[in-house]
């Protein structure tokens, strides 16, 4: 399906939820599609949420510590942010939400789901950090200069250069380096995975999509994409190609088109 | 002016064109690049060169702590400093500068480890304690968003278990001991001398001039400009706690080559502190400034000027200039660190008299010119009552 989507300027609004003034963009109508957005932050309203929102109300929040939302006292790790989602979830009176989670945000969906399901219809991971596998060699995200990033991140030489490219003024230099302390909080030690997670992801009862960039750098499709599959319990694997880790940006149509799908599948069911 | 001597044992055998393929000689530097045959000829060899100086008169040596580099072969300090404890003239001080609280696991073993050393040398310690700088973090896998949070409470656990009667429960954030109860206890009553080597950042001389402390400061590898300013922020800290910081609590730590003319020391000085500043100080920002090491604020200033430390070459005589290196006859550095004293008011001078790929034999001739030469003529200078402000400003 091509994108025809408008580019459509999401409702930002700030909700306080736990002592966390937290900054939430809005738009469509539909059942409730929640995305938590990856370490690089998010804020962003790119064309493929806005055709996720032709069918959704798509919620995007910046997570607690990122962006222009607060960084709370209790901010101190991956739990902490998992207990906010759910926290978030009820606030907002979501009921039957598919959630979505890309890189941090898929580990925070993850970590979300094994604790409760109650409120979520279904789960789509993109790249989604919070799993270890022994013996897989990942980069060091933190010692990587900008331009090396912008180069693992993106298989499509056209959005490295794109990223090369951006010129960050003083506010978007204060927000880089906002998400950047939020990431290593969460993220610097075990590095991008939580050691426990595996023991309970037979909790995530509701359909799971898992979604891979074929040449992610940061996280390599093989073996990551097949070990989370292998361990939820009602999972569907995607590997899109060429991608990089950020599949929903480099394959949007077919992204889109993989979520939609997998939405109207298991509903209908 | 009172002197010490500061070693940082690099691994000074190690290949120059490293960095053609190699970002940096600390974290991922492979050690394949480290021969042990050379490694412990060094050892022994920087060893002797402590305990040299502390035969000719300096009041003190230190060592310090850096792990996985070529910069600094000390990952344990206080086992330098065991080494030395015996060896040593009996009357010279160990500045141990200093323990890398953070990021090491068990604070109370640091307080005990200290406590050991107090004894042997009774009392001749002096505890550093520091954050360690960036790459330590990457190095040793420890949150650097904990950083400022895990200093502060293992000092005042350290401080604790130092100065409190055991045993004793510590509930903190970060460290939970049912039973401190320290032995040996510190000989060195209430507890050993605390210096803190910093880079200057306003909340570590907060720390250190707050009137329950009154540490020694000690400013590490910065311009004149800024160590001037550091010295009088001290001071401005300790004017407003209502008390008048002594020069005492205030040290420059500082490269310096002395040797029979200016010619000779500049001959004899220039490949080996270029090789300090260009290889072994070689770190990308990424590197240096770990996320959450510093305030965010303190982060951006910090990467605007991070030219200092990771830019781009710098000679010996643009760092003679800055004020980072001083080298000369010995008039020109008597001189040199008279004006400094007069201007930023310290009592303390951590010579860093080897730097670099510097070798055994200058290095001994530069702590013996030193010793002979420069530590007499200064031995009684005394920064003025008042500092003038104005100096501090320049």
């Amino acid at each position: 399906m091509p994108d025809t989507a408008p580019a459509v300027t999401p409702r930002e609004e700030f909700v306080t939820v736990t002592g966390c003034r937290t900054l939430v963009l809005r738009s469509g109508e539909g059942p409730p599609l929640l995305f938590l957005h990856g370490a690089g932050g998010g804020g962003a309203w790119q064309p493929w949420i806005a055709r996720l929102a032709r069918r959704h109300a798509v919620i995007a929040p910046e997570l607690p510590g990122f962006g222009r939302s607060d960084t709370p006292e209790w901010f101190e790790n991956i739990h902490d942010v998992a207990y906010f989602v759910l926290d978030l979830m009820e606030a907002l009176d979501l009921r039957g939400a598919q959630v979505m989670g890309h890189s941090l945000g898929g580990w925070v969906a993850a970590e979300a789901a094994v604790r409760s399901v109650e409120r979520m219809a279904g789960l789509t991971l993109i790249g989604p950090a919070g799993l270890h596998v022994r013996g897989v060699p990942k980069p060091d995200i933190f010692l990587m200069t900008p331009e090396e990033m912008a180069r693992a991140r993106f298989h499509d030489p056209d959005l490295v250069a794109a990223a090369l490219a951006e010129v960050q003024d003083d506010a978007a230099l204060d927000r880089a380096l906002k998400n950047r302390f939020a990431a290593a909080r969460l993220m610097w030690a075990p590095r991008g995975f939580d050691p426990h997670l595996e023991k309970w992801l037979h909790r995530i009862t509701v359909p799971t999509l898992v979604v891979w960039g074929a040449q992610d750098a940061i996280l390599p499709a093989e073996p990551y994409a097949a070990h989370w599959a292998s361990l939820l319990p009602r999972a569907t694997l995607r590997v899109l190609a060429p991608s990089g880790h950020s599949p929903q940006l480099e394959q949007a149509d077919a992204f889109c088109d993989a979520l939609e799908s997998f939405i109207a599948g298991s509903t209908s069911r | 002016m009172r002197f010490f001597f500061f070693h940082l044992m690099p691994y000074a055998d190690l290949d120059p064109d490293y960095d053609r393929l190699h970002k940096s000689s600390w974290v991922t530097l492979p050690n394949a690049y480290y021969d042990p045959v050379k490694g412990a000829d060094l050892y022994h060899r920087y060893l002797d060169e402590l305990e040299y100086a502390a035969a000719l008169g300096f009041e003190g040596v230190g060592v310090n702590e850096h792990h996985q580099n070529a910069y600094g072969l000390m990952p344990c300090p206080n086992v330098f400093a065991g080494m030395l404890a015996r060896r040593m003239a009996p009357e010279a001080k160990i500045c141990i500068l200093g323990r890398a609280l953070p990021v090491l696991a068990n604070p109370l073993s640091i307080a005990e480890e200290y406590a050991v050393l107090d004894n042997v040398t009774r009392g001749r310690i002096i505890a550093g304690f520091v954050r360690g700088i960036g790459a330590e973090y990457h190095s040793l896998a420890v949150n650097p968003t904990e950083s400022h949070g895990r200093f502060h409470e293992a000092h005042d656990l350290i401080l604790a278990a130092w100065t409190r009667p055991g045993p004793f429960t510590w509930d903190g954030k970060y460290y939970h001991f049912p039973h401190v109860n320290l032995w040996p206890r510190a000989y060195q009553q209430p507890h050993p001398p605390v210096w803190i080597p910093s880079q200057g950042s306003r909340e570590t001389i907060e720390f250190a001039a707050d009137p329950s402390r009154r540490y020694v400061y000690l400013q590490t590898a910065a311009p004149a400009a800024t160590l001037f300013r550091t010295m009088q922020s001290y001071r401005d800290e300790a004017g407003r706690h209502g008390y008048r910081a002594s020069p005492d609590q205030l040290g420059w730590s500082i490269k310096i080559y002395v040797a029979e003319t200016d010619a000779i020391a500049r001959a004899e000085a220039k490949p080996h502190i270029e090789s300090f500043a260009n290889k072994f100080l070689r770190m990308p920002q990424e590197m240096l400034l770990p996320p959450g090491y510093t305030s965010p604020a303190s982060m951006k200033a910090l990467m605007l000027s991070r030219r200092t430390i990771t830019g781009s070459h710098r000679t010996m005589e643009q760092m003679i200039e800055q004020g980072t290196f001083v080298c000369g006859a010995p008039r020109t550095v008597i001189d040199q660190l008279a004006e400094y004293q007069q201007r930023g008011g310290f009592n303390i001078v951590m010579a860093g008299l080897h730097f670099g790929t510097l070798p055994h034999a200058l290095t001994m001739k530069n702590i013996e010119i030193f010793a002979k030469d420069v530590m007499p003529a200064l031995r009684d200078a005394l920064p003025p009552t008042e500092v003038a402000r104005g100096a501090a400003a320049e």
